[in-house]
């Protein structure tokens, strides 16, 4: 099977964001692979691994990307490809990202493409079915597992808390939700071997990208930081007193029961 | 200028889910006095019309056909496109639920278009209104421009409000016909596993178990609190990796984020990325054996004490108070 997987570098789930000059401040953070991408390439890695054929991690962004591509090829992908759009473009989109991943993708045959359902930055989930829609291929998001037999494909897709079991064929895109599988961590062999393996650099000019086709259709005018959350009352006295008054609180002065 | 906006109503259970009046509100907001038209796509869906309505559309569309019973992609993108050819609408909004997350890229690819998702306020009206949206799961947030004439957003559910139900509000309800054909993806089975049919990203009321549920049975008391409140279970990761329950109910950066009336946090220490899912709550109780635990940062109101004494004497207290 030929199979590609769809992965974002983010900051780490652990970062507290800053924000300076209208931007997020990224000095010093820790960066990983998209948790929600992990399940993808872990899914996609244990399908080669059954079916055979090749699993080919892309994404786009600068050459800081490349250590989260290396960390996938750690993990057991064949083969990686950075579309390194640091000198063309400022500003992207989801419009954007899915023209340049689909445009990369047109032509190479893909048998299965995986995803994060999300990235636990930008937040939109879009990126996959964008590039299933410009690929005129189906695709299924947030699933929960995956059985290929040939060119047939079971799934169970997590429909807010219920389960759907769905029948479909390959050419076939979808997007991981948690549950999917448990990503491995790269073995220290995986780690040597991944150095020696492929990792193919893109420009725009060499996908035959134009910038002005790619131009995002949405400008993030502001970004600002949610009020401090203040500490409130933490209740004192008796464990029984303390639920009557909570419960009064909640009743009178939060009005919320 | 004003603006002919297409809002795409959602049932579950054969009842239109509330995000379907607050989009119906968000569409008041940028049409600039433009029509609201209310769109319903499934197997049995005009009975629902009349409600849409009497939340401010001005008339709806419906799509009925036996292949849109269950949502596919292909399906309600069909039916979807249909409409649009017909209507040319400036504007269209779906709610930001599991379907239209699913749908709404679909379609912008489709178009051509951007798309503003999971928008939780909008500032300004008409053209000129700008989108704010959680980003790093709530960690920050953004206000979003439209660049382009069509106008594509989908809205997070219980962050706008809805309009008041007005039941002498009439408008017209007309069915367009679509011939659905060549679903690439068949629905064998669904299995409903959300307790009391409250969904977690639309309940108003959210208690949330952590480690200090210790199992599976732990969760009792909280589901018995979460049907008294007529709210949902959640969980944080802890609780979820710990198999004490479902990852469908996992609430942080990894897994949903929730922004409830009332969120109470029973056992739950407040790891970053928890907080990230759940601190935007409008009232936030904590419950848990340590003094010195995170989640104390954020609580509106913090209880130190096992929340297996605690539930249960809240679950009594609020009867009392309901029976009043």
């Amino acid at each position: 099977m030929n199979i590609y997987a769809l992965v974002k570098r983010t900051f780490d789930t652990e970062e507290k964001i800053a924000v300076a000059n209208g931007k997020i401040v990224d000095d010093g953070a820790e960066f990983i692979i998209n948790p929600y991408d992990e399940y993808a390439i872990e899914e996609a890695i244990q399908l080669r691994d059954e079916h055979g054929g090749e699993v080919t991690v892309i994404t786009i962004g600068d050459e800081e990307a490349e250590k989260q591509l290396r960390t996938a090829l750690a993990m057991g992908a064949d083969k990686a490809v950075l579309i390194n759009t640091e000198d063309d473009l400022d500003e992207m989109d989801e419009y954007t990202v899915a023209k340049i991943v689909a445009e990369y993708l047109k032509d190479k045959d893909a048998d299965l493409i995986l995803a994060g359902n999300v990235a636990i930055d930008g937040g939109s989930g879009q990126v996959g079915p964008r590039v299933a829609e410009l690929l005129g291929i189906n695709y299924v998001t947030t699933i929960t597992n995956l059985e290929i037999d040939g060119t047939s494909a079971k799934i169970v897709r997590d429909v807010e808390g219920d389960s759907e079991t769905i029948e479909t064929s390959l050419p076939l895109l979808v997007t991981a939700q948690q549950g999917l599988n448990e990503p491995r961590y790269p073995s220290l062999p995986g780690i040597m071997k991944a150095k020696k393996k492929p990792l193919e650099e893109l420009e725009l000019d060499d996908l035959d990208i134009d910038e002005d086709d790619v131009e995002p259709k949405t400008e993030t005018v502001e970004i600002f930081l949610p009020p401090a959350k203040e500490a409130g009352r933490v209740l004192e006295g008796d464990l029984a007193d303390q639920v009557k008054e909570l419960v009064d609180l909640l009743n009178k002065e939060a009005k919320v029961l | 200028m004003s603006k002919k906006v297409l809002v795409l109503g959602e049932a579950r259970e054969g009842a239109l889910r509330n995000v379907s009046f607050e989009a119906i509100a968000a569409a008041k907001t940028v049409s600039g006095g433009g029509e609201v038209v209310g769109l319903l796509v499934g197997d049995a869906v005009q009975s629902l019309a009349e409600e849409m309505i009497q939340y401010g559309a001005d008339r709806v569309v419906t799509v009925e056909h036996p292949h849109l019973k269950h949502y596919t992609s292909d399906g309600y993108g069909q039916a979807f496109m249909a409409v649009y050819e017909q209507e040319k609408p400036e504007a269209v909004i779906f709610g930001h639920t599991a379907n239209g997350k699913d749908l709404s890229p679909k379609i912008a690819s489709k178009l051509g278009t951007g798309l503003i998702s999971d928008v939780t306020a909008i500032e300004g009206e008409g053209d000129d209104a700008l989108f704010v949206r959680p980003i790093y799961s709530g960690k920050a947030f953004e206000k979003v421009k439209n660049k382009e004439d069509l106008l594509f957003f989908s809205i997070r559910p219980n962050n706008i409000a809805p309009l008041e139900k007005d039941a002498g509000r009439s408008g017209e309800a007309t069915s367009v016909s679509v011939d659905i054909t060549n679903l690439r993806t068949i629905i064998k089975d669904v299995v409903r596993k959300s307790t009391e049919g409250v969904d977690l990203s639309e309940a108003k009321v959210v208690v949330a178990g952590g480690r200090g549920v210790k199992s599976a049975d732990g969760f009792k008391p909280l589901e018995e609190l979460a049907n008294l409140l007529g709210g949902a279970v959640g969980a944080s990761r802890g609780a979820c990796d710990a198999d004490y329950c479902d990852y469908s109910l996992q609430i942080g950066q990894t897994g949903k984020v929730v922004t409830p009336d009332l969120y109470i946090a029973a056992g739950i220490s407040g790891a970053i990325q928890h907080m990230a899912g759940m601190s935007n709550s409008k009232v936030i109780v904590a419950i848990n054996k340590d003094p010195e635990a995170n989640i104390f940062k954020v609580a509106d109101y913090g209880i130190v004490g096992d929340l297996f004494e605690v539930i249960p004497m809240m679950i009594e207290e609020i009867k009392k108070v309901k029976t009043n």
